[in-house]
């Protein structure tokens, strides 16, 4: 995966973390904000937008573009360029508007 | 209702947060600083704390210089709330921010917004695919997370801080495909007039000669003059294409850096009604203050890239002066004052060197203005020849500036394309009306407000 | 400048629809209207196109509003047949919901009043918390009851805006843009308007502009009551759809945003928000949907309500200054088509509609003047 990613650490020793995206288990650099992790762990979109499901991913990385946003252990439109990566963080891509419905893993279509 | 027990509340930990900080503790002021970050520097001096040695020397020495006066600010006695997201401040100086998921006041006796800067939008075709970022975020990688690209990254538009990544990049070893830079040599020519006034910031200007030189003994294939910038690919960038030197030509990349300069961020300054003045040199809102940076509200002040752009050394100035002010101290003020027109002294120079192009400010029907909710400059201009006179009625009718950045994206735009269609200056034409929230906050924190008594300083 | 039959002064819901109803009669229309600035109740608007619990001591506007709702679909239609723009009209009801026992009484005895004021035309029910919840899923605890009118329903307001923007100009309504009118009087054939060094006449001129209608009226020796009411709105992020009726607190909208709202305050000319009405609002939506605790607010506004002495329309052509036609109201959407398809023929003498009547300025003198003949 890592190969397809848009950024990759300068240094080869990064603090590895293992996080959940999209349901399947992801190893990302540790002591960065979400955002940049997922950038350099092959993730090249972030999310769909609930205006027409344009792909999004981070923009701005400074919390003014609002394109980064994520779903994070269960609360949406988390801006992941102002959260700092957590070992077992449970992470998704925003697939366009919120859901309602109390939240499930596959609660999203 | 808190008391107001803080003589000083300073929104935002960057040179001029952290400089007015220092300041008003050295004369015996209680502050209280906020900032959205984890640590203090703002988005130049970004986790300069944190930075070793080898990132110090790839970012370079105006970067590490930040370290001291990160240092100095922690130690200062100021209170330090990091992790706050502002939402809401009132002319009465209340901030109202979210920490860990609460949602907090504060009210202090005055308030210091020096909130810096941001990236102008730079709306060319393509620029919302996954892939394309700006130069600012490449930097704060960089700093923050020491990543760089990992494949072919091509970097666009205009201005010292493009010239600064690309440098960057080389010393980080990362092979730049191409800098696409739209200024022209000839701008230097045009420009003239204004080099005697700049030479006094005669370090300004060497520090960019040395940048281009150290880009030029790179290798870096720089394109001048480009024009007709435009983004390809389906789902993500693929390439980006332009026209330069008479050629139309293509660089194929996934990553795609822009630029064309930074513009104060006035989402709280104009969410509090402030007066503020179009810059036609600095294409952008001038919230209107003193020498010391007293706006037009009472009690409340500006400093730094927030207010107009100037970079860190005038930022540090005008934060250690409008401290000063607020201290009630005149004496030693005449040296700051003159260190700052110093430090000013190449800005019109480079502004006028660096000038956006008008392609890439007001775009073509089809480019997307507001990203949030995709609109187009062309509906944009549609609603204007329906009757629209300014982006507040573009707003109701296009629904352009109602999502979640809440303009700071689009309103630069917006305005600038609605006064070119009407044929007026932007000052005429206006700004969004801004409201609260300026970030996002749930209801139940709304509803869970809690109104903090302050303990006596 | 072009001749025209009517100006109208205000280009908000009330004067747009009222241009619309005149044009769709064939007169010659142009409409004032300020500039990007200005404060517009047009733009502050919750959308509902209310019945329920309207008209409470005064029956001949609960009639009124009953009277509007029912021409929304044919108003709704010859705006999508003149623009082709979607204004999103729902009228499958509406509910207002309950939080207290007290709430819940005092709302049975306004609606229990009007039905009989309508001699009984006037449907409802009043539902318990059980009830509620198989109508509305995801009703919070909090929520004692509610009550649902079938009369009741919603719209995109901004888009019903600038539907009624694009009709009038496929009518041949002239817009003169940017212009705030400061002194009006009698002249030649007519009346003159006058904003800084621009005038305008016409035979026939009517005051739409909200809140400015005081100043305006006052020029021609009218004191027409209208105060400022504001109302705080906050609108979330974009939900999927939950929520398939509106209430008065909480209504989805046809993006998917969820608009909260219905307060009530006194702030002079300020349309600024302010955290302890919004944290109330926050509260009492989370109340009816605990569900949207952890939505995110986008934006807010604050909007001004044009509130009449009495809370209800004032219509009034004053018989001591022909040619004039003064209009304000609160609920400028619910009204829009009454104001296009009833009053617009009443402000062009095309009949006296005695619907309008309890609307003028008389009720608010004294009662021991004399009531002058319409």
């Amino acid at each position: 995966m890592s190969a397809e990613s848009l950024f990759r650490p300068l240094a080869v020793s990064q603090n590895p973390v293992l996080i959940e995206f999209d349901g399947k288990p992801l190893s990302v650099p540790g002591d960065v904000c979400l955002a940049a992790a997922l950038l350099a762990s092959g993730v090249r979109h972030t999310r769909e937008s609930a205006v027409s499901g344009r792909p999004a991913a981070p923009y701005c990385l400074m919390g003014v573009c609002f394109e980064c946003l994520v779903q994070v252990d269960g609360q949406a439109n988390v801006q992941s360029c102002l959260v700092a990566v957590r070992p077992g963080m449970r992470v998704k891509r925003q697939r366009g508007a919120v859901s309602l419905a109390p939240n499930e893993e596959g609660a999203d279509e | 209702m808190s008391n107001a027990a803080i003589d000083l509340i300073i929104i935002g930990a960057g040179p001029a947060g952290m400089s007015a900080a220092i300041e008003a503790r050295d004369h015996g002021l209680s502050v209280v600083v906020l900032d959205e970050q984890a640590s203090p520097g703002g988005q130049i001096y970004r986790q300069v704390l944190q930075a070793d040695a080898r990132s110090r020397a790839v970012l370079g020495e105006e970067y590490s210089a930040g370290a001291q006066l990160a240092a100095d600010f922690l130690q200062c006695g100021a209170r330090y709330l990091p992790n706050a997201a502002i939402w809401q401040v009132t002319p009465q100086r209340e901030v109202h921010y979210l920490i860990d998921g609460c949602a907090e006041v504060l009210r202090g006796r005055h308030l210091l917004i020096a909130t810096g800067a941001f990236e102008r939008p730079m709306p060319i075709p393509g620029w919302t695919l996954p892939g394309v970022m700006t130069a600012g975020a490449g930097q704060i990688l960089l700093k923050s997370a020491t990543l760089v690209p990992a494949g072919p990254v091509v970097l666009a538009g205009c201005g010292p801080l493009l010239y600064l990544l690309a440098a960057q990049y080389l010393r980080a070893g990362i092979a730049v495909e191409a800098l696409v830079d739209t200024s022209h040599r000839r701008e230097l020519l045009r420009a003239w007039r204004l080099i005697p006034g700049a030479l006094r910031g005669w370090r300004d200007l060497l520090k960019g000669v040395g940048l281009l030189a150290e880009l030029k003994r790179g290798g870096i294939r720089h394109f001048r003059g480009a024009g007709n910038l435009r983004v390809e690919g389906e789902d993500s960038a693929s390439a980006l294409s332009f026209d330069s030197g008479g050629q139309h030509l293509r660089v194929p990349a996934g990553l795609i850096l822009l630029h064309q300069g930074v513009v104060p961020h006035t989402q709280i300054s104009w969410s509090l009604r402030l007066e503020h003045d179009w810059s036609e040199a600095q294409l952008c809102w001038i919230p209107r203050r003193d020498g010391f940076g007293q706006t037009s509200a009472p009690g409340i002040f500006i400093a730094g890239d927030g207010a107009a752009i100037g970079g860190a050394q005038v930022a540090r100035l005008e934060g250690r002066l409008a401290a000063m002010a607020i201290a009630g101290v005149s004496r030693g003020t005449r040296g700051l004052e003159k260190g700052l027109r110093r430090a000013r002294a190449a800005r019109l120079l480079i502004d006028a060197l660096y000038r956006p192009p008008a392609e890439s400010c007001v775009p073509p029907d089809d480019v997307i203005v507001c990203r949030c909710e995709e609109v187009t400059a062309g509906a944009i201009r549609r609603f204007v020849e329906f009757g629209c006179l300014g982006p507040n009625q573009t707003k109701a009718f296009s629904r352009c500036g109602m999502g979640p950045c809440q303009g700071r994206q689009c309103g630069l735009s917006v305005t600038q394309i609605i006064a070119a269609q009407r044929r007026v200056s932007p000052a005429e034409v206006g700004y969004y009306r801004i409201r609260p929230p300026l970030k996002p906050i749930t209801l139940a924190q709304l509803a869970g407000e809690r109104h903090c008594v302050e303990e006596p300083s | 400048m072009q001749k025209s039959d009517v100006i109208i002064v205000g280009g908000g819901l009330v004067g747009m629809s009222i241009a619309y109803g005149l044009a769709l009669l064939g007169r010659q229309v142009s409409v004032l209207d300020e500039g990007d600035d200005a404060i517009r109740a047009a733009r502050g608007n919750f959308g509902l196109l209310w019945v329920q619990g309207k008209g409470y001591g005064m029956s001949p506007y609960a009639q009124w509003t009953r009277d509007s709702v029912a021409l929304w679909p044919r108003f709704a239609e010859a705006l999508q047949a003149d623009t082709g723009i979607d204004i999103h009209l729902r009228q499958q009801g509406g509910f207002q919901l309950c939080l207290s026992d007290a709430e819940m009484a005092e709302e049975a005895a306004r609606l229990a009043w009007l039905r009989e004021a309508l001699d009984g035309d006037y449907p409802y029910e009043l539902l318990d918390r059980a009830q509620l919840r198989g109508r509305l899923p995801g009703i919070g605890p909090d929520v004692v009851g509610g009550c649902y009118s079938p009369m009741d329903g919603h719209v995109n307001p901004l888009k019903l805006l600038r539907s009624l923007h694009a009709a009038c100009k496929a009518r041949g309504v002239t817009l003169i843009n940017g212009h705030r009118v400061e002194a009006i009087e009698p002249h030649a054939t007519g009346l003159q308007l006058r904003a800084a060094d621009q005038r305008w006449s016409a035979a026939q001129v009517v005051l739409a502009a909200g809140l400015g209608n005081r100043a305006l009226g006052e020029r021609v020796g009218l004191d027409v009551p209208v105060q400022p009411n504001r109302g705080q709105i906050l609108v979330t992020e974009r939900l999927k759809p939950f929520l398939h009726y509106p209430t008065t607190y909480v209504r989805q909208t046809d993006e998917g945003t969820v608009q909260l709202g219905d307060s009530h305050e006194s702030a002079g000319f300020d349309d600024s928000t302010g955290s302890p009405v919004m944290a109330a609002i926050a509260r009492r939506a989370v109340q009816c949907f605990p569900l949207l605790g952890d939505v995110r607010l986008v934006r807010a506004w604050g909007a001004l309500r044009v509130m009449s002495a009495d809370g209800f329309p004032i219509y009034e052509m004053p018989q001591d200054c022909p040619g004039l036609a003064v209009v304000s109201c609160h609920s400028g959407v619910t009204l829009a088509a009454v104001h296009a398809l009833r009053l617009a023929p009443w402000i062009a003498g095309e009949f006296d509609d005695p619907a309008v009547k309890p609307f003028g300025l008389q009720r608010f003198n004294s009662p021991t003047e004399v009531r002058h003949v319409g």
